[in-house]
């Protein structure tokens, strides 16, 4: 078994004592610049996989019309959103209706900074960190409503009414799945956490305790993240584009790029919780199979693991129609969140008798 | 039983008399640029949260006055027309305006003449409801079935180019016969897509109808009851959905109809999920027809009168109707005696299908207004004309 020492970029101004102000901004800017450029190449090669991903769902061919395969057709769109004019309506809040974007993608960009990428790759290894995300990941909740608000278009009302209620209620169940786990894991920080799957991912190491914190916690994350069955709030075919229907330009691209973070950091932390992050999966006994799997670097294990949550979300999306409101909020408060409480009773039981794989 | 309906003014005069708007309810404007709104119908809402108090449907935005530019048009050239009506069932509305002059004339067709017509207004059906299986999809939230209706059209379209030679707009029938004759490698072509399509509607029930979410959605939504859809004039699958076994292929047989064996399908309840369902089993029905006929068409001529004689209708009212994909189209003719018509209206089943969501939507959401809609199968040029 390798020994894996965790490290982060924020240590590095920690233990000079000599750092100065200067030196610290640029810290803060470098890594501004460093997440701002991953975002936008992440969300560039997930659009485009989405749209190549969804065509052959659809028996369609997709963008291959700009560069090799349409490869370029991302940096296309992100051109046009750049040059498109910025409207802001009439009778609208005009600082609410400018500030709603910036604090939709300011929680995205804010969520990035815990992601371990791998042993090394991570800005900071806060250890509250499973806390601190799911902190952070609700003040976009507060983006899209004041976006809906300010839009003085009842449509979008409509739409943000829709996205409180649905975000704040799935929200339970995204904490109490994460609660299961952390009774499991025994701390917040996220590199311990991931650490503590040496033996084996949690997923199958809870009997089914932690299968179901599995699956109601992907359930609630897409619901989180507005992603068909659940995406009412700018569900298209009801009310338009929802709360992003009065939005044009960069404004439109902030809360689209919010969207494909959320996608990338909500898969990164199920694969944390529950897949063994950027650890690579073993076969107890097949020795040369390990050793193989040693071999790739863990950033990819973590970009792998990341990918294939991301594709199966993208095919329930393009497979299932979108869910009514009513039955949304029953599934919540009827089904997903008795279930989840009794999953959290059932886990300690687990926990305190030893009783799950590996110990 | 009678329906009462009411008008945006009255509703807006009654708020003014009471001087109280009440901060609950609100107006909002569901189209016509709504993306459900399938084309450019307008409703006016009147809504509590989501809850829907009142809806008043609002006509007019495509309204070319067809009716009207009948009047300066010969009776062979206003069969054109009809196609931009109901354009997802073009070669029906054709046939209705054909049948009336016919019979107001008492040209006799051969055999073959009307099995084509028959041969061909089954497609028509099977291409207007894999269109609307695609286009309910997509109300509902699902992307990928309106791809998939699309795809199955697509087949059908091109087999029908090859012997119309268009695409949507096909003008095929004409007084007196059909404008071509069918080429020859069509039966062919339609075996294999009889072949083709029987499979692919098992996956349009595994991909639809067997989804929860889909099943949730439809059932007891928008229950429209026997009486209620009967008095609103409702007919086709609507007014089969509610129980009312109305078909005129059985009771009028028309074309060759009485020479095929099929069932009309009817529902129980009259809800969404009824309204849904009778158009995939009708779909079955129409491949059973096409599959009859498509091995023995007779032999014979493919139009019985030249297409350049000019139709002269006798002084008289002349009405005949035909079921096409979503009711029953009735085409009425008052003659003078000229080369036009003088008056021609046309009984749309569109028109009257749409009135019941104002009994049907009202107590539930938005959400299950887009699902009533997607089943009434509504083609908003053929409500306006």
């Amino acid at each position: 078994m390798i020994n894996y020492s965790v490290d982060n970029f924020a240590n590095l101004v920690d233990n000079s004592n000599n750092s100065t102000v200067i030196e610290v901004a640029f810290y803060i800017l470098s890594i501004f610049i460093t997440c701002l450029i991953f975002i936008s190449l992440f969300v560039m090669v997930v659009v485009y996989i989405e749209r190549k991903v969804a065509a052959a769902f659809q028996c369609r061919v997709g963008p291959n019309r700009v560069g090799w395969k349409g490869i370029l057709q991302s940096v296309a769109d992100l051109l046009k959103l750049l040059t498109k004019e910025k409207i802001t309506p009439l009778y609208s809040d005009k600082f609410l209706h400018f500030i709603s974007p910036m604090l939709c993608i300011s929680a995205s960009f804010m969520t990035l900074l815990i992601v371990p990428f791998s042993p090394h790759i991570q800005i900071i290894n806060i250890d509250m960190g499973i806390l601190y995300w799911s902190a952070i990941s609700s003040l976009g909740i507060l983006g899209i409503l004041l976006a809906g608000w300010s839009s003085y278009n009842k449509w979008s009302l409509i739409s943000a009414v829709r996205a409180a209620s649905q975000l704040i209620s799935y929200e339970l169940s995204i904490i109490l799945s994460i609660l299961t786990m952390i009774i499991f894991t025994n701390t917040l920080n996220i590199q311990k956490i991931v650490l503590s799957q040496l033996n084996g991912c949690w997923i199958w190491r809870g009997h089914v305790v932690t299968l179901i914190a599995f699956i109601i916690f992907f359930i609630a994350s897409i619901a989180e993240l507005n992603k068909i069955p659940f995406d009412l709030p700018e569900g298209e075919s009801e009310l338009g584009a929802g709360f992003h229907t009065e939005y044009s330009g960069m404004q439109f691209a902030f809360f689209f790029l919010a969207e494909y973070v959320n996608l990338f950091i909500t898969s990164t932390i199920i694969v944390i919780l529950f897949l063994g992050g950027w650890l690579p999966w073993h076969i107890s006994g097949f020795s040369i199979f390990n050793e193989l799997m040693d071999s790739i670097p863990p950033i990819m294990w973590l970009l792998l693991k990341v990918s294939m949550i991301i594709f199966i979300i993208m095919w329930i999306r393009w497979t299932l129609p979108r869910l009514r409101i009513d039955h949304l909020i029953l599934l919540e408060w009827k089904f997903l969140l008795p279930t989840s409480l009794a999953n959290m009773v059932l886990a300690s039981f687990l926990v305190l008798n030893n009783l799950y794989f590996y110990v | 039983m009678t329906i009462q309906l009411k008008t945006l003014n009255e509703i807006l005069h009654n708020l003014d008399e009471k001087k109280h708007w009440g901060t609950k309810e609100y107006f909002i404007n569901m189209g016509p640029q709504h993306p459900s709104s399938h084309g450019v119908l307008r409703f006016v809402l009147k809504l509590e949260g989501e809850i829907i108090k009142e809806i008043i449907p609002i006509l007019g935005y495509i309204h070319r006055g067809i009716e009207k530019i009948g009047e300066s048009v010969s009776y062979r050239n206003f069969v054109h027309l009809t196609d931009r009506c109901d354009y997802f069932s073009s070669i029906i509305n054709n046939w209705a305006v054909s049948r009336t002059i016919e019979q107001a004339l008492n040209m006799e067709t051969n055999d073959r003449i009307e099995t084509i017509r028959t041969i061909f207004a089954e497609i028509q059906r099977i291409q207007s409801h894999t269109m609307w299986w695609g286009v309910f999809g997509m109300d509902l939230g699902a992307f990928t079935p309106f791809f998939y209706g699309f795809r199955d059209r697509e087949f059908l379209t091109s087999i029908v180019e090859e012997t119309c030679g268009s695409r949507l707009t096909m003008n095929y029938i004409q007084p007196g016969g059909v404008l071509y004759d069918i080429k020859s490698n069509f039966i062919k072509r339609i075996k294999q897509y009889i072949k083709y399509l029987r499979p692919r509607i098992e996956e349009y029930e595994r991909l639809i109808s067997d989804n929860v979410i889909v099943q949730k959605r439809t059932e007891n939504i928008g229950i429209l009851t026997k009486e209620k859809a009967l008095s609103f004039g409702s007919t086709g699958p609507v007014l089969r959905a509610s129980g009312v076994p109305l078909d005129l292929r059985k009771n009028d047989s028309y074309g060759v109809y009485d020479k095929v064996k099929f069932s009309v399908v009817i529902g129980t309840k009259g809800d969404s999920w009824d309204r849904y369902w009778i158009r995939i089993e009708e779909m079955r029905q129409s491949l059973n027809i096409i599959e009859q006929l498509v091995d023995n068409i007779p032999a014979g001529k493919h139009m019985v009168t030249k297409y350049t004689t000019k139709i002269k209708l006798p002084v008289g009212y002349y009405q005949s109707s035909i079921e096409t994909a979503r009711g029953i189209l009735g085409i009425f003719v008052a003659s003078n005696g000229m080369e036009n018509p003088y008056r021609i209206h046309m009984r749309s089943p569109n028109y009257n299908n749409l009135w019941s969501i104002t009994d049907m939507a009202v107590g539930l959401k938005i959400s299950d207004l887009v699902t009533i809609v997607s089943t009434l199968d509504l083609i908003i040029p053929d409500v306006d004309r």
